[in-house]
């Protein structure tokens, strides 16, 4: 099970459908919308702590989303806005939980990093880099012993890929044969390091070899080549193979966090990317090129997400904070506080 | 010269054994290396070698017999032409001091494993005329997981050995004959990844078992129970829960030295979003893991190496569970309140018998849970006491001892005719020397002075 390289895809149009790809032009619009807006909101002092924006790797959740199924469970670190909103979770109820308010998905207690949703199988939201690696190796196993059929999207970083805690998960994933996809989103810095300063091999994706978990790299920056490959690893953990690593080589445009200036990398490195290989330009190319769409009506998608961002943002403006009863609440199952000293 | 074979010590803790069974007989020679005899220590059958060659003189303890204590003569060893009447008359004599005295204990001797009884029977939990069996830490641990794993299949077990090794410790000795290897796991030496898989399981809808083979591994692994286990509820607004058992061997063993003696109560006490349990008998280890594994909150659950071999009554009942938050009373008194739990109660009500023969009547209660915490029935007994002394074996600073003097600081600071006294280990890293081992300890001795100390005599 030798990792491989996948040859860079240039999409074959006959097989992607106009809906495929106005969905695709959609789901990242409103990722990056939504990012924005929440910069935005940061700025004006709504939003408060650590708030790490997806802008530039969107295309890496709307791909892997396209190839999962109902059932399928996904949970990745901190940087997890567009995980949300790629699975269907509420726009508005990502960002009143943004503001910290009682309409957000949790509350208003969990804020930017930590957010969950039961209904569309999202297990967070991790503010511990990696600590979702064997959490989601264990919704994996989880699904295996309950038959199920599903499989579990576990993403994290390319920083994340140096915690000890992957390679213990590789193992027992392997050893167990669990159906679980590990998705490197390789954006090239944590924080200020780049991947050239923190790993003694560039190629993450070849990280399972030691584990007999074959691996690929992806153009993360390309929704359909994400997509194939996507359908490629959900095929091989649903036919009981077990494991499989991808590796996305992708961009984030935005700093670590809000309050990263960023001084580790050019002003020129993050413009070439963005004119280069951004992945909604792209995509929006390709619909173009197709005639599937013409300026007129992907004006008016661009609108439609305007508007949803905006009551999104509106509804996380207007929901009040959480009652003041609610610090006490949701520590136990049955919330006696019977076991909290108060 | 004759020589006398001892009965050996074949782990860190084993006090006695069973002399399973003899593979010489008298007559039959040896030579080092040879395996004689089979001895089953407290955790699992040993083969038992042959240290000096020689010819089998005597045998003097039977196979078959129960009980009999480390470094009790059980054969003599004789050289050509020598009688096993030869033997030497002071050999048991010498036998080491710092070892578990020997010499009056009779091959038959099973003082220590007598059970133990509460003196006030543990509440309503346990209805008048419920029949008693005489049981085994270890053997109440075992039976609650199997019966809980029976009545749920959600519930599995996972950890190091405990599967075809039949446990470290021999707590799930039988579950995986019983289960199969699907819900009995062993894992690879792997706290940090296996304790965040289980966490993932628990999230994911099953009700996991973790096994630490002592709680000292499981600090590779603490971000997983407390960043995410305990915290998963909290952060996810009540949508997520995370119903899992942490539960292993926790605080000193037996000569195994700093990295493997150390008491976490306090720790995991501190824990919002954890409920912890420390039992002492064998009826609440049952009753508590029983309820542990039902909680859907996350429970560490802190055993003890040194308990596991030691019986206590346990009711015969199909659904006997031990509440959280419930402390209960072993012995009732008038003069000082003794709180303690795990086996600090060992100490505890040993201080309590003593202190009785010179008239001063102590009130022993064992917490069994630190989270949540009976603060009641410690404030109670203090009011009616007006002295308190807390015992544990973890280290002085930030203990549980602490906490609860701050609690009957606030709560009953009118009713104190003396400062609490928070008796805990010594403030160092546990020593591997016997002598000093002792002295990082509580001991039983500190409890019965402190005792005379509150009540100035
Ligand atoms: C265990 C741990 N160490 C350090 C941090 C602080 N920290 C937060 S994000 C981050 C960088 C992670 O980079 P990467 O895994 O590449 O993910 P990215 O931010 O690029 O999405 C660091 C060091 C943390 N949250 N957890
Ligand atoms: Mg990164």
């Amino acid at each position: 099970m030798a990792a491989r390289k996948s040859a860079p895809k240039k999409p074959v149009k006959s097989n992607t459908s106009k809906e495929e790809l106005l969905n695709h032009y959609r789901e990242m619009l409103l990722i990056r919308r939504f990012e924005e807006k929440a910069g935005q909101l940061y700025g004006m002092g709504l939003i408060g702590g650590f708030c790490h924006l997806y802008i530039g790797q969107e295309a890496v959740v709307v791909g892997l989303e396209a190839a999962a199924k109902e059932g399928d469970k996904r949970l990745t670190s901190y940087r997890d806005h567009g995980h949300m909103l790629a699975c269907g979770m509420d726009p508005k109820g990502v960002m009143a939980e943004l503001t910290g308010r009682e309409g957000g998905y949790s509350k208003g207690k969990g804020g930017s990093m930590h957010m969950f949703s039961t209904e569309k199988h999202f297990y967070g939201g991790h503010g511990i880099v990696g600590a979702q690696v064997p959490i989601g190796t264990g919704l994996a196993f989880a699904d295996k012993y309950l038959e199920n059929g599903g499989v579990t999207f576990t993403y994290f970083g390319d920083g994340a890929a140096n915690q000890g805690q992957v390679y213990e998960s590789f193992n027992m994933a392997s050893l167990w044969q669990l159906p679980v996809i590990y998705v490197v989103e390789n954006n090239q810095y944590a924080m200020g390091t780049s991947l050239q300063r923190s790993s003694s091999t560039p190629d993450i994706y070849t990280r399972g070899e030691a584990f007999g978990i074959p691996g690929e790299a992806v153009d993360g920056m390309d929704v359909l080549a994400v997509k194939e490959a996507g359908l490629r690893a959900t095929e091989h953990c649903r036919s009981g193979n077990g494991p499989y690593i991808l590796e996305m080589k992708t961009y984030r445009y935005r700093g670590h966090s809000m309050s990263d200036p960023a001084k580790y990398r050019t002003r020129e490195e993050v413009q070439k990317i963005r004119e280069e290989r951004d992945a909604i330009e792209h995509v929006r190319e390709l619909i173009l090129q197709g005639k599937h769409a013409s300026e007129d009506e992907l004006k008016a998608i661009d609108k439609e997400i305007k508007g949803i961002v905006n009551d999104a943002a509106e509804f996380s403006k207007n929901s009040p904070e959480p009652a003041l009863e609610e610090l006490w609440t949701d520590i136990y199952a049955d919330d006696t506080r019977l076991g909290v000293h108060a | 010269m004759a020589t006398e074979v001892l009965m050996p010590a074949l782990s860190p803790t084993m006090e006695e054994g069973t002399l399973a069974k003899w593979l010489v007989k008298e007559g039959d020679e040896v030579a080092s290396g040879d395996i004689i005899a089979e001895i089953e220590t407290d955790k699992a059958t040993m083969e038992f070698e042959a240290v000096d060659e020689g010819i089998i003189g005597k045998i003097l303890v039977e196979e078959g017999t129960e009980g009999v204590k480390v470094n009790t003569p059980i054969a003599v060893l004789i050289e050509e032409g020598e009688s096993a009447d030869d033997i030497a008359a002071p050999a048991a004599a010498q036998a080491d001091a710092a070892a578990p005295d020997t010499t009056d204990a009779p091959v038959e001797a099973k003082a220590a494993a007598q059970p133990i009884t509460p003196v006030i029977p543990a509440e309503a939990d346990i209805p008048e005329g419920t029949e008693m069996r005489s049981t085994t830490v270890r053997e109440a641990l075992r039976d609650a997981m199997a019966e809980e794993m029976r009545a749920d299949d959600a519930v599995f077990l996972m950890g190091e050995e405990v599967a075809e090794y039949q446990g470290a410790y021999k707590i799930s000795q039988g579950l995986l004959d019983e289960f199969g290897a699907k819900r009995v796991i062993d894992t690879p030496i792997t706290e940090h990844g296996f304790t965040g898989l289980a966490t993932g399981a628990a999230m994911g809808g099953l009700k996991p078992i973790v096994e630490f083979m002592t709680f000292n591994f499981a600090m590779q692994a603490i971000d997983h129970i407390i960043n995410t286990a305990a915290k998963t509820r909290y952060m996810s607004g009540g949508q997520m829960s995370c119903p899992i058992v942490f539960r292993g061997a926790n605080g000193a063993a037996a000569r195994v030295a700093a990295q493997h003696s150390q008491d976490y109560a306090a720790w995991y006490a501190q824990i919002p979003g954890l409920h912890v349990a420390m039992p002492y008998s064998a009826a609440d280890a049952k009753g508590l893991l029983k309820s542990a594994i039902r909680d859907e909150n996350p429970v560490v659950f802190l055993e003890n190496e040194l308990l596991y071999g030691q019986s206590f009554e346990v009711p015969v009942l199909d659904n006997y569970t031990v509440p959280f938050g419930k402390a209960r009373i072993w012995r009732e008194g008038n003069d000082v309140t003794i709180v303690s739990f795990g086996i600090g109660m060992k100490y505890a009500l040993e201080a309590a018998d003593a202190l009785a023969e010179d008239g001063i009547s102590a009130e022993v209660i064992d917490l069994r849970t630190l989270r949540p915490l009976d603060y009641n029935t410690v404030i109670n007994s203090v009011m009616k006491t007006n002295r308190c002394i807390t015992v544990e074996e973890g280290w002085p600073v930030a203990s549980i001892g602490n906490h609860l003097s701050a609690t009957i600081m606030e709560r009953a600071f009118d009713y104190l005719d003396a400062p609490v006294i928070n008796l805990t280990g010594k403030d160092v890293p546990m020593p591997y020397a016997a002598n000093l081992e002792k002295l990082a300890l509580v001991t039983t001795k500190e409890v019965i002075d402190a005792a005379k100390a509150v009540t100035y005599r």
